[in-house]
């Protein structure tokens, strides 16, 4: 086994162990982290594919951004793991039936199956992995990119939509509407007749 | 390649300026919702967005199919069809749930705003060439309608519905893009024209492409809502704010049946025996599971959910015929599909008013003797859908099972009629309910508006109208197929 192969092999084994840890530790917190150590590998195995520059991007926006943000959220919020998991060793069985079935299956079609790919030809010193990238992404592929970026202001629009709401129990304040009172709305004058108080009587007596 | 491909030129945006119309709207939409109290205006401007998008689509239409940016984009006329039954259900949508939403504080710009971009969605579906952009017109549809759904967040119901649908549209997704990818790697192309080409040619490992194909039809059948794939359909379509199942209901259906003519018959054409037994499995299925479970429902939005289900399983058997004569008529069928449910929904919204979600089959009760002309209206859109003539049901259902004959299908559309014979029991009790039945007590009368009731009363005249003279409709079918498939 050559040396790249080697490498695949580590990598793939190490991605489908912290896949399958994301899913299965108890702490989401350990879930998250595992997350990270998959992107983190997947990276690796773009890298060997001379992907470059999709290698940097998955380091720097998933785990640099996304998963620190997603993170902070899982270690903020109570979740209770007892209550999602109810239910989960009574499906386990029948789940992990069908999943042996389908390996099975998928193993039966694909094994030995030639795609008739050969690796493609080493690419000059000089190739930029990011300028190709870039290149397609503005030329050939410029429909479905504009369409990606629809796509991400929809999931904006739907996360404000969902989340954003006036709250009857908060006691905020609005300035505008404190400035623009008139006195007449704070202040009622109140007529009342002057009235002579009861006379004594302890005097008559 | 890349140097070949590095033209943009304007010419290429002429045929996708309907997509461009709605997007800048739409955008133009949120900013208004922003700024303006009233939300009348985002009412009005979404009318008007996609009355415009139908005058440009209509001008913008030739007669044979136009490939734009490095063809990844088909404008066609089957599209064209296709794109104008869309904005024209999304305007009865709009018009249909005005006072509904006005009733329920869910007025608000943002169901618009997503209304436009699940409609933008269907228009990417309905116009690709690539399978990258069916997926990204797929996935602005789904996220789109996931907001949509559990846009009312006070109600549990419709938040529980948003989760199932996310989740299963989610699974959807990973299946369609596992069965992408392994034709990618059969064949090394994304584009479907040259997809067709190379599987015609003949691949490398014919297994291989029915492995995949597995999980394109999968997907797609998750999509589409059929048996064995059909399980979030009820759920959802109970779950969700009438008027949003009233969208989910309507223009999706064309926009699916868009999907599946474009990956099978577009793409896959030549492996035409690989998929024609999938979907005649799926087919049967979704008849049999959708016409019996519908017979136990008491809530009309199940009942009805179950109906689509075998519905989409009778549209699928014009598809799976594979033949020219197939495809049209499936076409006929779709559309005339979403005219019955957009106006069997909408009488569900139309009569949820004063508190009341007339939900349950209980709620018709003596319709006829309330508002003789609304049960009149639902009366005439449960026959269509039953396939009793002379309503367009029936038309759609025989123009089907012809071209099933035509193909050899015999025993399929014995199957098919047989369960259509069990289906149009739950249609004829509703029928039943409304005429027979008294009213509950203490129901309060309905306020009448005026403008989803002229347009309830066209769309329940057109299902009568097309029932008694389809052949405009369907030589258009015929003529958009014909012109999209030379």
């Amino acid at each position: 086994m050559e040396f790249k192969s080697l490498v695949f092999y580590v990598f793939s084994t190490i991605l489908l162990l912290a896949s399958l840890r994301v899913i299965t530790a108890r702490n989401p917190v350990h879930s998250a982290l595992s997350l990270v150590l998959a992107f983190f590998t997947a990276a690796g195995i773009w890298l060997l594919l001379e992907a470059e520059f999709l290698a940097i991007t998955m380091v720097l926006v998933y785990i640099g951004a996304v998963m620190v943000l997603f993170l902070f959220v899982v270690m903020m919020l109570d979740i209770n793991l007892i209550e999602l998991r109810r239910g989960f060793w009574s499906y386990l069985p029948a789940g992990l039936l069908v999943a042996g079935l389908m390996v099975l299956e998928m193993v039966m079609v694909l094994g030995g199956a030639n795609l008739g790919l050969s690796e493609p030809a080493p690419l000059p010193a000089d190739y930029s992995n990011t300028k190709a990238v870039g290149r397609l992404l503005y030329t050939a592929y410029v429909y479905p990119f504009e369409l990606a970026a629809v796509l991400l202001l929809v999931a904006m629009v739907a996360a404000i939509a969902l989340t954003h709401r006036k709250r009857n129990d908060a006691k905020h304040m609005s300035p505008a509407e404190q400035v623009k009172v008139k006195k007449a709305d704070r202040l009622f004058m109140v007529n009342i007749k002057p009235q002579k108080p009861d006379a004594p009587k302890e005097d008559e007596s | 390649m890349i140097m070949h491909a590095m033209t943009l030129t304007l010419p290429d945006l002429v045929p996708a300026l309907p997509e461009i119309f709605v997007l800048f709207m739409t955008c133009a939409i949120l900013l208004l919702g922003v700024t303006a109290r009233q939300t009348a205006w985002s009412y009005a401007l979404t009318l008007l967005t996609l009355v415009g998008a139908a005058a440009i689509t209509a001008f913008d239409s030739s007669g044979s199919p136009q490939y734009a940016f490095s063809g990844q984009f088909v404008d066609d006329p089957m599209a064209d069809v296709l794109k104008l039954m869309t904005y024209l259900s999304g305007i009865a949508v709009v018009i249909y749930s005005r006072a509904y939403l006005i009733e329920r504080k869910l007025f608000r710009s943002e169901f618009f705003v997503l209304l436009l971009f699940a409609t933008l969605g269907m228009m990417v579906m309905i116009s690709a060439n690539h399978f990258l952009v069916l997926y990204i017109g797929l996935e602005l549809l789904s996220l789109s309608l996931y907001a949509l759904v559990a846009l009312d967040r006070e109600n549990k119901l419709a938040t529980e519905a948003a989760m199932k649908y996310f989740v299963l549209g989610a699974l959807a997704s990973g299946l369609l893009l596992y069965g992408m990818s392994i034709l990618y790697g059969l064949t090394g192309t994304l584009e479907l024209n040259k997809l067709a080409a190379m599987v015609y040619m003949g691949v490398r490992s014919p297994t291989l492409l029915s492995f995949g194909l597995v999980f394109l039809v999968a997907g797609l059948g998750f999509k589409m809502g059929v048996a064995p794939f059909h399980m979030w359909v009820p759920d959802i379509y109970q779950g969700a704010p009438s008027p949003v199942t009233l969208f989910i209901g309507s223009a999706p259906k064309l926009a699916a049946f868009a999907f599946t003519m474009r990956i099978l018959v577009d793409g896959l054409q030549p492996a035409v025996g690989d998929w024609q037994g999938m979907l005649a499995v799926m087919a049967v299925l979704s008849m049999a599971i959708g016409n019996l479970a519908a017979i136990m429902q008491t809530n009309i939005k199940r009942m009805l959910a179950y109906s689509t289900i075998s519905h989409m399983g009778f549209l699928l058997l014009g598809i799976l015929s594979g033949t020219f004569a197939g495809y049209s008529v499936s076409m006929f069928y779709a559309i005339v599909y979403v005219l019955m449910s957009l106006g069997t929904f909408g009488l569900v919204v139309y009569l949820s008013q004063n508190g009341l979600e007339a939900e349950n089959l209980d709620d018709f009760k003596g319709l006829n003797s309330r508002h003789p002309w609304l049960a009149a209206l639902m009366g005439m859109l449960m026959f269509s859908m039953a396939g009793i003539p002379p309503f367009v049901g029936f038309y759609a259902k025989l123009s089907v099972l012809q071209a099933l004959v035509g193909s050899g299908w015999l025993w399929l559309a014995l199957v098919a009629v047989l369960f259509s014979l069990i289906g149009a029991f739950y249609y004829l009790r509703v029928v039943k309910i409304l005429y027979f039945d008294s009213p509950n007590a203490g129901v309060l009368p309905l306020s009448v508006h005026a403008d989803s009731r002229a347009l309830l009363s066209l769309n329940g005249l057109a299902v009568l109208l097309l029932g008694i003279a389809p052949q405009g409709l369907i030589s258009l079918c015929v003529y958009a197929m014909q012109m999209s498939m030379q």
